[in-house]
């Protein structure tokens, strides 16, 4: 059974601008696979539909089986974990510790169940020593760390991560994709940095212009200079694809 | 607005008093206020016995004077406003120095100086000595509605990031030679306020969907609660105890 | 700017405290109305968003300027029990976290600066857009404007109901009115702008004015284009809001009545104002803006204001004939 199944997924902002039009993807179980597009492709939109948090204007996702639908929401959300672009959207909670066992607590963990949950997720992060402090004290590679760790404690089917490797320098971007590798689930990740979507996943799409305009594999795609340029895609200067 | 909006009164430590729950302290402090605006303002001697009582407080929490009088700035518009009454007021008057001055406006004066700096210092000690988190958690437990406790959270949490975003904005503005000097700056002011609402509410937006993609249903899970003993119950209301019995030997 | 411990006796700061713990109790409910549970989050930030809004000065008039009460804009962008919400937090706040305004006046700077802007401002907005249908940006300047002298003169009649000093009630209230009014017109200009630079980028953000959505559009990755569905239809104002709307009018009209009255009782009110030309200086202090000196007027004998409560009863006459006729024409049009 595939992870995540979407079909002919179009929505438009209540402001009337229309963001995508007619989305199809499909991702196994256990697959990395990245969706990469320019600025302004809808790629965060899409996003948003994968948990119900904005509801199809026409078209369907499905996760693991499950229609997103208003009556299944709560079991959706469970099992797909986002990771915000901008940590501090996700860390709103006086302290690391609350923050990672809100979503725990929500599903009914109390007492030490939430402790030995709270402390593998952070565990997984390395971040544990963070515990006690307010998010805004720490630097912006640990807060994306913690936020994955939040996403983590529910153990979720698939993670999904908006722009994972945006604004973090150097050693954090590798940090964070070293724990990336190290989870065994099923992940989206939504970036523009093609070098880290290279690195990390095996598969790749380019959602252009609320479309899905190209899928195949990463190492295809990002030879294809011609297929980028149109859409607005390109590697960094002095980056060559690695001949395997 | 003061200046000491800009920071955080919270002085960590480890005192008697920083330890107490911040539900007594809370309560304390409201009380204590409650009992000074009750007091007559004839009774001169009750005034210095609070500030006394404030005093040894402010020695258990050991929280310096340089800090007490820093925080106290805030209190500064109302001593000005203070000291005008006499000369402004009408009523019976008396000649001090040349200056003529109304009677009930002297008493007005001093009436509002006296209690509005005690209520301040003891405000002041309460926020240095408990973090702003723990005052939430202090609140809920004194049950003021828990959708107000969860309010007040998400607003001491944004509050860095949308100043930051504030700041970033001015910084914006007056790099590119902007100053507000007349009333036809008042659109690009305004533009400022409009794009900072935007920010905030979308961050709001944001904010609620990272909550429900955590399972948020509509209500906070209470993961921290402090409870309160007798003995510490006993201590904070020692202090409007203290109060009420100066008030009531004052009688 | 917040009324510090002192100021009011006991009595009258328990009373506040009663009326903004019921007034908060009311939008509570309502905001879960408005905002569903999106009312934690939202409102947290919307209040963080008014506490840094407080800090933007701007000009009022030559060397003076001015900060945002804010209570009106809050209504007009998020609604008004999630506006008084917002209020009451910011208030809270500093009160308790920065020691600015008195734990016990925390009622009555709750329902001066909370309830009494947010619900004049939203009454003032609604019977404007009423009467002229799409002048978000008009009504909010008025809106605004109203609202800040409106609760200048609520400040005026609780302090002397039961004000620590004895004042002359008349002259204060000419006095503060006419400042504030000054003021109001900073604070009407801004809120207007706000809410006009909003309403140009997301004016599905601002509370009164919601709809306006296109049907949908499929596109194939050539762009071959069909059009699907019908947007859902954008909420109507909600019916919830007409207690809130009528209670706005009445506030109004009450002290638009209390006004006129105290203005008459006073001749020399203008004259008043121009000798308080010094507190107009003194309110361009940065910092606190426009509240501090110029809101507490002066301070004299005790008033005698008989003629007031007959006034206040003519007023609370007229509020309720128009409300009733209003409440006829809503249920008309359901």
């Amino acid at each position: 059974m595939n992870s995540l199944e979407v079909r002919q997924l179009a929505y438009a902002y209540p402001d009337g601008t229309q963001a995508l039009y007619g989305v199809d993807l499909s991702i196994a179980r256990g697959e990395r696979v990245a969706l990469l597009g320019p600025n302004g492709a809808g790629k965060t939109t899409l996003v948003m539909h994968l948990n119900g948090i904005l509801t199809a204007g026409h078209g369907s996702v499905t996760v693991a089986g499950t229609p997103v639908r208003k009556d299944t929401l709560a079991e959706i959300r469970q099992r797909v974990g986002l990771v915000f672009q901008d940590p501090d959207d996700q860390l709103f909670m006086p302290t690391v510790r609350d923050d990672v066992a809100f979503g725990p607590a929500n599903a009914g963990l109390r007492g030490e169940d939430l402790d030995r949950v709270v402390k593998g997720a952070l565990e997984r992060v390395g971040m544990l020593d963070a515990a006690d402090r307010p998010p805004h004290h720490l630097s912006f590679g640990q807060r994306r760390r913690v936020a994955v760790a939040t996403v983590l404690a529910m153990e979720p089917e698939i993670l999904v991560l908006d722009e994972p490797s945006s604004n973090l320098d150097p050693a954090a971007r590798r940090e964070l994709a070293e724990i990336l590798r190290s989870l065994d689930v099923t992940v989206l990740m939504v970036t523009h940095d093609l070098p880290y979507a290279l690195e990390l996943c095996e598969r790749a799409l380019i959602l252009s212009d609320g479309v899905i305009a190209a899928d195949a594999p990463t190492r295809t795609l990002l030879s294809d200079a011609e297929l980028l340029a149109r859409h607005r895609l390109e590697l960094p200067y002095g980056f060559a694809i690695p001949v395997m | 607005m003061g200046a000491g909006h800009r920071h955080q009164l919270y002085l960590p430590g480890g005192s008697v008093v920083h330890r107490l729950p911040p539900q007594c302290k809370l309560l304390a402090v409201l009380a204590f206020a409650l009992v000074v605006v009750a007091t007559p303002r004839e009774r001169f001697w009750c005034f210095g016995a609070y500030a006394a009582l404030l005093g040894g407080v402010a020695l258990a929490a050991r929280v310096p004077v340089g800090h007490m009088a820093r925080r106290m700035v805030i209190e500064v518009p109302f001593v000005l406003f203070a000291l005008l009454i006499p000369v402004i007021g009408l009523g019976e008057r008396i000649t001090v120095m040349g200056l003529s001055l109304s009677v009930p406006g002297l008493w007005a004066a001093w009436n509002i100086l006296a209690k509005a700096t005690l209520g301040v210092a003891a405000s002041v000690l309460l926020a240095s000595t408990t973090e702003p988190r723990e005052v939430l958690i202090g609140a809920q437990r004194l049950r003021l509605p828990s959708l107000l406790v969860q309010i007040a959270m998400f607003m001491l949490r944004y509050l860095d990031v949308i100043m930051d975003e504030m700041r970033r904005m001015r910084v914006a503005r007056e790099s590119r030679g902007f100053e507000a000097r007349n009333f036809r700056q008042i659109p690009v002011v305004a533009r400022s306020a409009g794009s900072l609402f935007i920010r905030s509410y979308e961050r709001g937006e944001r904010v609620h969907l990272a909550m429900l993609s955590r399972g948020y249903s509509g209500r906070m899970p209470m993961i921290n609660d402090i409870s309160a003993s007798v003995g510490q119950w006993g201590m904070a209301l020692a202090l409007p105890a203290a109060a009420l019995a100066v008030l009531g030997l004052s009688l | 700017m917040h009324v510090p411990d002192g100021f009011f006796n006991a009595v009258t700061s328990i009373s506040a405290g009663v009326v903004a713990a019921a007034g908060v109790a009311v939008c509570l409910r309502g905001a879960r109305r408005e905002l569903d549970d999106r009312t934690a989050p939202m409102a947290g930030l919307v209040a963080a968003f008014i506490f840094a809004v407080q800090m933007l000065n701007f000009p009022v008039a030559a060397g003076t300027s001015g900060h945002l009460l804010g209570g009106a804009l809050a209504a007009i962008l998020v609604g008004p029990y999630t506006g008084v919400l917002c209020m009451a937090v910011v208030l809270l706040v500093q009160g308790v976290f920065f020691a600015d305004g008195g734990l016990t006046a925390l009622g009555i700077n709750i329902t001066l600066m909370g309830v009494v802007t947010v619900l004049v401002g939203w009454g003032v907005f609604k019977l404007v857009t009423g009467l002229a249908k799409g002048q978000v940006v008009v009504a909010a300047f008025l809106a605004a404007l109203v609202s800040v002298p409106v609760s200048a003169l609520a400040f005026t009649l609780l302090f002397w109901i039961g004000g620590t000093a004895p004042i002359e009630v008349g002259t204060v209230a000419a006095a503060m009115g006419g400042v504030h009014l000054l003021i109001g017109i900073g604070e009407g200009l801004i809120t207007a702008a706000t809410v006009g630079a909003v309403l140009a980028v997301r004016p599905d953000l601002v509370y009164a004015a919601r709809g306006l959505a296109k049907p949908l559009v499929l596109r194939g990755a050539e762009g071959a284009g069909a059009t699907v569905g019908e947007p859902e239809p954008a909420p109507e104002a909600r019916g919830a809001l007409r207690p809130f709307l009528l209670g706005g009018v009445g506030v109004t009209l009450v002290l638009a009545g209390l006004v006129s009255f105290f203005a008459s009782s006073s001749p020399d009110g203008l004259e008043a104002v121009a000798e308080e030309k010094g507190f107009i200086d003194q309110a361009a202090d940065h910092l606190f803006g426009s509240w501090t000196l110029a809101d507490y007027g002066e301070v004299g004998g005790i008033p005698v204001g008989v003629a007031g409560v007959i006034g206040v009863g003519l007023v609370l006459v007229v509020a309720g004939a128009v409300a009733y006729a209003a409440r006829g024409r809503g249920q008309a049009k359901v």
